[in-house]
């Protein structure tokens, strides 16, 4: 019975190709779009882990009655740290700016610096690689001291270190002193091309004195999160004589941003998901027609296989035979494309096969192929031999 | 026996009342003009259809009482059809298709190949057994259909206008096999509306409008017609 399914199904080979290839697609489809969704939500989860969960972020958004009074400085912020709140730990400011870098052989536009304490890089997960940092002293003397991310090193200095090398930011000299070590991307910007400098240097090369852009206050432990925010609110708001209800600023948590990354990237999956069900359905809808068709055109050959004494579950089993093979063979290859397609990085994610994917993507077109193969076959074959005899 | 397809005003009576015996190896012939329900009473005798009334007793057995699946059994054993439009499968080589009613008797597939390959050689097709229905001419597929009919050793051997599609050289050939089958003793009934077809079995039956209006022994005729001259 095997063998005689195989030769119906290679008896008309453009009918058995196409048949194939709806299922091919179908599966493929729903195996790989599911697993690019997957890849991007283990891409959110896994930089939700390199940013550390236990770190806040105060960025300064200017209340209503924006007088000198409210801004955040480096002032509020030592204030802060000296304010002996018990969930926090340490406080860095942050005075951001984006310029120019330049040295004697490339220029980079559009970097951003940071102008931070040495306690950044304890409080965020930004670690020097190759130098060293700056000092506390260096921030009191405004040293211009300059860390550089992997990528701006390699791009200033594409030969040789960037280790003690001079370079420019907007004109004036900086030296390199460390070179950050490789971090993955947030998203929002890329790590690895930023210039971390003392505070002090930055306000008065760039920002000017005053407002500081954002305060990283890191609380104890990461179970110490939302007490930590719930203490630099009032605190924030006694330093700065606002009310919660004119906050001149927003506290978040990387871990409230990262949720909402990781709700976006699995609004993504679910999308995905979607279309990969529909490709299905449409893979699953051109297998019902090609089945259709040909149990119609076989109708003949029924009634010729029922005058020679076939029973009606001889001739079911010959069609789920070959309705099975078809989808199967059909159905295994969509899957090999998807795990073939699932090694190649995709818009830069890395597609991770979801296990459930496989057997519910075969399941489901195989059992639709079996079903339109099968049905109308039934029909046919509960016929009186001379009716099926009859037709075309 | 009659058959009636429809119901009501639309009813068409296709067999008003046939009553028909035959005999182990008598040789047959049904004749009658197109509509006169000759064909209903081939699928009839050849459980193609079951009749609405009356009973069809095949080697004994009243057909009528069996079940779907005996009925199977029956078309595959007892029973050799030989169709006017052939009606080989297509995709099957001539040895598959003469095969087929040995599959669904279960017989094994080295018995099979045996069995197929002496029906064919018997119609003189045996260099034919690895063509395509297509490949071959009207004859000649009408000579794999009868293998077909015959690899089962079937009681009854129905033939319904075997050669209605056939010029007269394979028409010819045809023939001859029914002869030499009847001459081993085979139970043929065959339907034609050709005289000279009808002329070569040893009893014609004319049908007209659901029922036999003649039944003679043609052995009767062919005397009669040598006395006449």
């Amino acid at each position: 019975m095997l063998l005689s399914g195989l030769q119906g199904v290679l008896s008309n080979k453009l009918r058995s190709i196409l048949t194939l290839l709806g299922v091919l697609i179908g599966v493929g489809a729903v195996i790989l779009l599911l697993a690019v969704g997957n890849g991007s939500a283990q891409q959110v989860a896994a930089s939700i882990d390199s940013l550390g969960t236990n770190t806040l972020t105060v960025r300064a958004t200017g209340g209503q009655g924006s007088g000198t009074s409210q801004q955040i400085t480096t002032e509020t912020s030592s204030q802060l740290a000296n304010a002996g709140l018990g969930h926090v730990s340490s406080v860095v400011p942050e005075a951001t700016t984006t310029q120019t870098v330049s040295s004697t052989n490339a220029s980079e536009t559009d970097i951003s610096i940071i102008g931070t304490t040495p306690d950044y890089f304890t409080v965020t997960t930004a670690t020097v690689a190759e130098g060293t940092a700056f000092t506390t002293s260096d921030v009191t003397s405004g040293a211009r001291d300059a860390v550089v991310g992997q990528t701006l090193a390699t791009e200033l200095f594409p030969t040789g270190t960037a280790l003690g090398r001079s370079i420019s930011v907007d004109g004036s000299p900086f030296t390199v002193t460390g070179i950050l070590s490789e971090q993955s991307s947030t998203g929002f910007t890329d790590p690895n091309s930023e210039l971390i400098a003392p505070i002090t240097r930055v306000q008065e090369s760039f920002s000017g004195y005053g407002a500081v852009s954002s305060l990283l206050v890191a609380a104890k432990s990461s179970g110490d999160v939302t007490a930590a925010e719930d203490e630099t609110t009032i605190e924030l708001n006694q330093l700065l004589g606002a009310t919660t209800a004119d906050e001149p600023f927003t506290v978040s948590s990387a871990s409230t941003l990262l949720a909402t990354q990781a709700a976006s990237a699995k609004s993504f999956t679910v999308l995905l998901g979607v279309v990969a069900a529909i490709s299905l359905l449409v893979g699953g809808i051109g297998v019902t027609n090609v089945m259709l068709v040909t149990v119609t055109e076989r109708t003949r050959e029924i009634g010729i296989r029922k005058a020679l004494g076939a029973t009606r579950p001889a001739i079911l089993g010959q069609f789920l035979v070959e309705a099975a093979m078809l989808t199967l063979i059909g159905g295994i290859l969509g899957v090999v494309l998807a795990v073939i397609g699932a090694q190649f990085t995709i818009d830069g994610t890395t597609p991770v096969i979801l296990g459930f994917s496989i057997p519910l993507a075969l399941g489901v077109s195989v059992a639709i192929g079996v079903f339109f193969g099968v049905y109308p076959a039934a029909r046919a074959a509960a016929m009186r031999p001379i009716q099926a005899l009859r037709s075309i | 026996m009659h058959q009636v397809y429809g119901a009501g005003e639309g009813a068409v009576f296709a067999l008003r009342g046939v009553d028909l015996a035959v005999g182990v190896g008598e040789y047959v012939a049904i004749m009658g003009p197109s509509g006169s329900g000759k064909s209903t009473l081939m699928n009839v005798l050849g459980c193609l259809d079951v009749p609405s009334a009356g009973r069809y007793l095949l080697d004994g057995t009243d057909v009528g009482t069996l079940g779907e699946n005996e009925l199977a059994r029956v078309r595959n054993r007892a029973l050799g059809f030989v169709f006017q439009s052939f009606n080989l499968v297509p995709r099957m080589t001539a040895q598959q298709n003469v095969e087929l009613p040995l599959v669904y008797a279960g017989v094994s597939r080295r018995e099979r190949r045996e069995r197929a390959l002496d029906a064919l050689a018997g119609v003189g097709l045996a260099d034919r057994a690895d063509h395509r229905p297509q490949a071959l001419s009207g004859g000649q597929q009408q000579r794999v259909a009868i293998a077909r009919a015959l690899v089962t050793s079937p009681t009854l051997i129905l033939a319904d206008e075997p050669t209605g599609n056939l010029d007269s050289v394979s028409t010819g050939e045809i023939l001859d096999i029914f002869d030499s089958l009847a001459a081993d003793g085979r139970t043929i009934v065959i339907i034609t509306h050709e005289e000279h077809v009808a002329e070569r079995s040893h009893r014609v039956l004319t049908i007209a409008d659901g029922r036999i209006i003649h039944d003679r022994p043609l052995s009767d005729r062919r005397l009669a017609a040598g006395a006449r001259s």
